[in-house]
């Protein structure tokens, strides 16, 4: 009885979760042509236009979000593990880190929105760029210093013990170690952002025309979707689920290879 | 070339714990010098001082004075010149798993800076044929990893690039403990062949080996140097009762 | 005595090296190029300084990003919190043209919306934990996990399209006239019914935080020591027995710390409530009524606030709801690593 409840539970999860997926593929592919990468959106009423734009827009957003949210992520976790182990500081930045976490995302739209979009006086791709950059942070600091965490101690004695300064130990040698395993924390937490829609609507804002300029508003693709899902058309509604399917293909995809990376091999032979 | 080592007063704590006390000795070059002593008697504490590997522990603290060819590595250089002069060989076997053989090998001098292609490959070859390990690799150096060697071979890589960047002395802490019985003869062999050329310091807790390899032998019990004199003395005729007790396995 | 000695067989040369060893030594012409080429590094102090200095400056950027974002949000919300205090969020009207702010009903919908959450989320991520800790074949828990893990992944916005489409629909046509039906005595479930409203957002909330409270729970359970099972079996007890006294009694404080998270998310979650809640300020009773929550409500209008006193009162709500969630998240942080110490948590 328990068990069966248990179990139920499970199918309970799984259902919706196996709807969706259904529904993207079956929704999506179907209006997922060449036009749907190469066209920008057709006018309203028409049919036939593609996302063109917001998937140029949505790469550079990501490009000057992996710019900023990266290395500093990156250093925070190196910080993290090889400069503040079991110190207060460390333990306190870690604790900070995983509440940023869970700061709303739209509350970072709004905050940037303050920081960028007032003083400039305009929306921007580098406001939109800043704030997903901002989100990436914590993610990337967390998960860099657990995979150097994983690197044996062995490793850094080694290095030390041959003269390497630290600073080049820690990037030659242990980073390095742990690379397989941070780049897939950054392509967690890049999946992360390229999903958002909150903290976009008041920083980038959207632009139904071809943009690249970091100063001019641009379009990403969850936005856009955002747009066409409460849109009238069916037309529209179309492009809202090829555009999901694309944006879900490119999750799943950093999401198995995060899983294969910490699940075997990591760190083969390092162990 | 070797070059002689002078220990003057060494004190060292982890934390609150007094592991080395007021050790006094000087090891002359070109010889191999063996430590013995039951665990925790500070023999590893001691040779991690000699390259100030000891403070990498942030709770490590050390006082007295280490003159390494003349010079006070405390006091009159920085930890990192005096990691490149001395060489370490580990009780583990770890070479950079990313790397390959050749890397490996050659990663104390890249990893310091070095560039010049053709001096690497004749450093990388001088190497590996000093640590007996040239013949078994020769072929594939750049194609297998350092970390896909047997744990024998490992040790000698790791022997190898100790020796690649031409240290003053080469400090060794248990090396051939994980090992197997034929590893751990080849690593012997390997000592008696360097230790006419560098300053060999060797941990061990197995007193056949430092009597096989070593000129002197210095006895470690709690944190202090019991006894300290030429090998073939330590082991016929100890000067000190505690020395006696540990080397006929009446205690440790 | 004891042991057979061997002489030294490599000659003890005559005198010991004199000091003075910073001079290179000769091997190979090669080695010492090498040796001099060491010698000339330098101590690279400035460099490893630098470099240390440079990554605890980013570190603590993450203290930096947090007293920004407060900074930012509390500096233009000053026109509302000057001129309405407190009373702030304890006013119903939200109407704008008159430049009258209270934001209760918001408030009210993001608790609302929360809590029905919570209430069909947590028996079923518990299910879930207990199946695939606890009788779950191998082969079947790394694909469940998986697919859970996924779930974590997909964007509110793809949830919300999903839940406009088909969810919604699917809520108006068979469960909403059931529920009318069953519980309209209650007045929880009263007609008129569009489909959208707080229920909807409440059930697309749950499937969302479903996963996040299911793998922390998971986490915490697979944490309790095993021991703990292995002595309740000892004393006979059945296997269901065992999960709930030997794995759930000792992994609650994890748990609850886990639902704490949960609701941490679904406090400030946006896009798929802001598609689904119909977007009215307003307290019904009605759950199928349509509502705003605080963050819903920041999504909808801020785009059209035309003047500074209705941008200052979304931008309090950011601020509120900041607050909220920065509490929130602390005190489940605190309960999850209560349990889980020792094994690192992993990023939620």
């Amino acid at each position: 009885m328990a068990s069966g409840l248990a179990v139920l539970a499970t199918i309970l999860v799984i259902a919706p979760l196996v709807a969706i997926f259904i529904d993207l593929v079956y929704k999506g592919a179907s209006s997922l042509n060449l036009n749907f990468f190469t066209k920008l959106p057709a006018p309203v009423g028409e049919n036939g236009g593609g996302m063109a734009n917001a998937i140029v827009g949505s790469a550079v957003l990501l490009t000057l979000a992996s710019a900023i949210g990266v290395p500093i992520g990156i250093a925070a976790g190196i910080y993290l593990s090889e400069y503040g182990r079991g110190t207060k500081l460390s333990n306190v930045v870690r604790f900070t880190a995983d509440v940023l976490n869970g700061v709303p995302s739209i509350v970072m739209g709004i905050a940037v929105y303050a920081l960028i979009v007032v003083p400039e006086k305009s929306f921007s791709a580098f406001a939109g760029g800043v704030v997903l950059g901002i989100m990436m942070v914590p993610t990337v600091a967390r998960t860099t210093e657990e995979m150097l965490l994983m690197v044996p101690h062995s490793i850094r004695e080694a290095a030390l013990g041959l003269g390497v300064p630290a600073w080049r130990s820690v990037l030659s040698i242990t980073l390095r170690t742990a690379m397989p395993g941070v780049i897939t924390g950054c392509m967690l937490a890049f999946a992360r952002v390229a999903g958002e829609t909150a903290p976009l609507l008041f920083t980038a804002l959207g632009n139904d025309f071809w943009s690249t300029s970091l100063r001019q508003p641009i379009e990403a693709l969850p936005l856009q979707i955002y747009v066409y899902a409460l849109g009238a058309y069916d037309e529209w509604h179309r492009l809202a689920w090829a555009g999901s399917l694309v944006l879900i293909a490119l999750i799943v995809v950093s999401v198995s290879l995060v899983r294969y990376v910490t699940t075997r091999g990591v760190l083969k032979g390092a162990a | 070339m070797g070059v002689s080592i002078e220990v003057n007063n060494l004190n060292a704590w982890y934390g609150t714990n007094h592991t080395l006390q007021d050790i006094t000795l000087h090891i002359p070059a070109n010889e191999a010098t063996a430590l013995i002593g039951p665990s925790g008697c500070g023999k590893s504490t001691f040779v991690r001082c000699l390259n100030r590997m000891h403070e990498t522990n942030p709770i490590a603290k050390v006082t007295g004075e280490v003159r390494v060819g003349g010079l006070d590595i405390y006091s009159e250089t920085s930890a990192v010149e005096v990691r490149r002069r001395i060489g370490m060989v580990f009780q583990r076997p770890n070479p950079f798993p990313t790397m390959s053989i050749y890397d490996n090998v050659a990663s104390g001098l890249r990893l310091n800076g070095y560039r010049n292609r053709r001096t690497l490959d004749e450093v990388v070859e001088r190497s590996l044929k000093q640590s007996a390990l040239w013949d078994e690799v020769k072929d594939e150096l750049k194609k297998k990893s350092g970390a896909s060697l047997s744990g024998g071979q490992q040790q000698r890589l790791c022997i190898a690039r100790a020796l690649a960047v031409d240290p003053e002395v080469l400090l060794m802490d248990e090396p051939a403990s994980a090992l197997d019985p034929v590893s751990t003869a080849k690593i012997e062999d390997l000592i008696f062949q360097l230790k006419s050329q560098y300053t060999i310091v060797i941990v061990t807790h197995n007193m056949q080996q430092a009597a096989r390899v070593a000129e002197r032998t210095g006895f470690f019990l709690n944190g202090r140097l019991v006894e300290f004199d030429s090998t073939h003395k330590i082991f016929t005729n100890p000067g000190d009762k505690r020395t006696e007790d540990y080397i006929t396995g009446r205690f440790g | 005595m004891i042991l057979r000695i061997q002489e030294p067989r490599t000659p003890k040369p005559a005198d010991d090296e004199p000091i003075g060893g910073l001079v290179p030594v000769v091997v190979s012409p090669q080695a010492s190029t090498v040796r001099t080429f060491l010698v000339s590094r330098g101590s690279s102090s400035i460099a490893d300084s630098t470099f240390r200095w440079l990554m605890l400056l980013c570190a603590l950027s993450i203290f930096a990003i947090v007293a920004l974002i407060a900074t930012e949000l509390v500096t233009h919300s000053q026109i509302t919190l000057a001129k309405f205090g407190w009373k702030f969020f304890l006013g119903s009207a939200w109407d704008p043209v008159n430049a009258n702010f209270g934001a209760l009903p918001f408030v009210y919908g993001t608790l609302v919306s929360s809590i029905l959450a919570l209430i069909l989320a947590v028996p079923l991520a518990i299910g879930v934990a207990v199946f695939l800790t606890e009788m779950c074949p191998r082969a079947l828990r790394g694909f469940l996990s998986f697919m859970t893990e996924l779930l974590a992944a997909i964007p509110s916005v793809v949830y919300g399209l999903w839940a406009i489409f088909v969810l919604v629909p699917l809520l108006r046509e068979h469960v909403d006239p059931l529920l009318i039906r069953l519980l309209g005595w209650t007045g929880l479930f009263a007609p008129p019914d569009f489909g959208i409203g707080m229920f909807a957002a409440g059930v697309i909330l749950a499937i969302m935080i479903l996963p996040i409270i299911s793998s922390l729970t998971r986490e915490v359970m697979t944490a309790v020591p095993h021991s703990q099972r292995e002595a309740v079996l000892a004393l006979g007890a059945t296997r269901w027995e065992m999960i709930r006294m030997g794995v759930l009694r000792n992994a609650r404080i994890g748990i609850v710390g886990s639902i704490i998270l949960g609701l941490g998310r679904a406090l400030g979650e946006t896009m798929a409530v802001a598609m689904v809640i119909g977007s009215s300020p307003t307290i019904s009773k009605s759950l199928l009524a349509p509502a705003a929550t605080m963050a819903s409500v920041i999504a909808n209008e801020f785009a059209e606030a035309s003047d500074d006193t209705y941008r200052s009162a979304l931008i309090e709500i950011a601020l509120a709801l900041f607050l909220v969630t920065i509490v929130v998240n602390m005190f489940a942080r605190l309960l999850v690593w209560a349990v889980t110490r020792g094994t690192p948590a992993r990023v939620a």
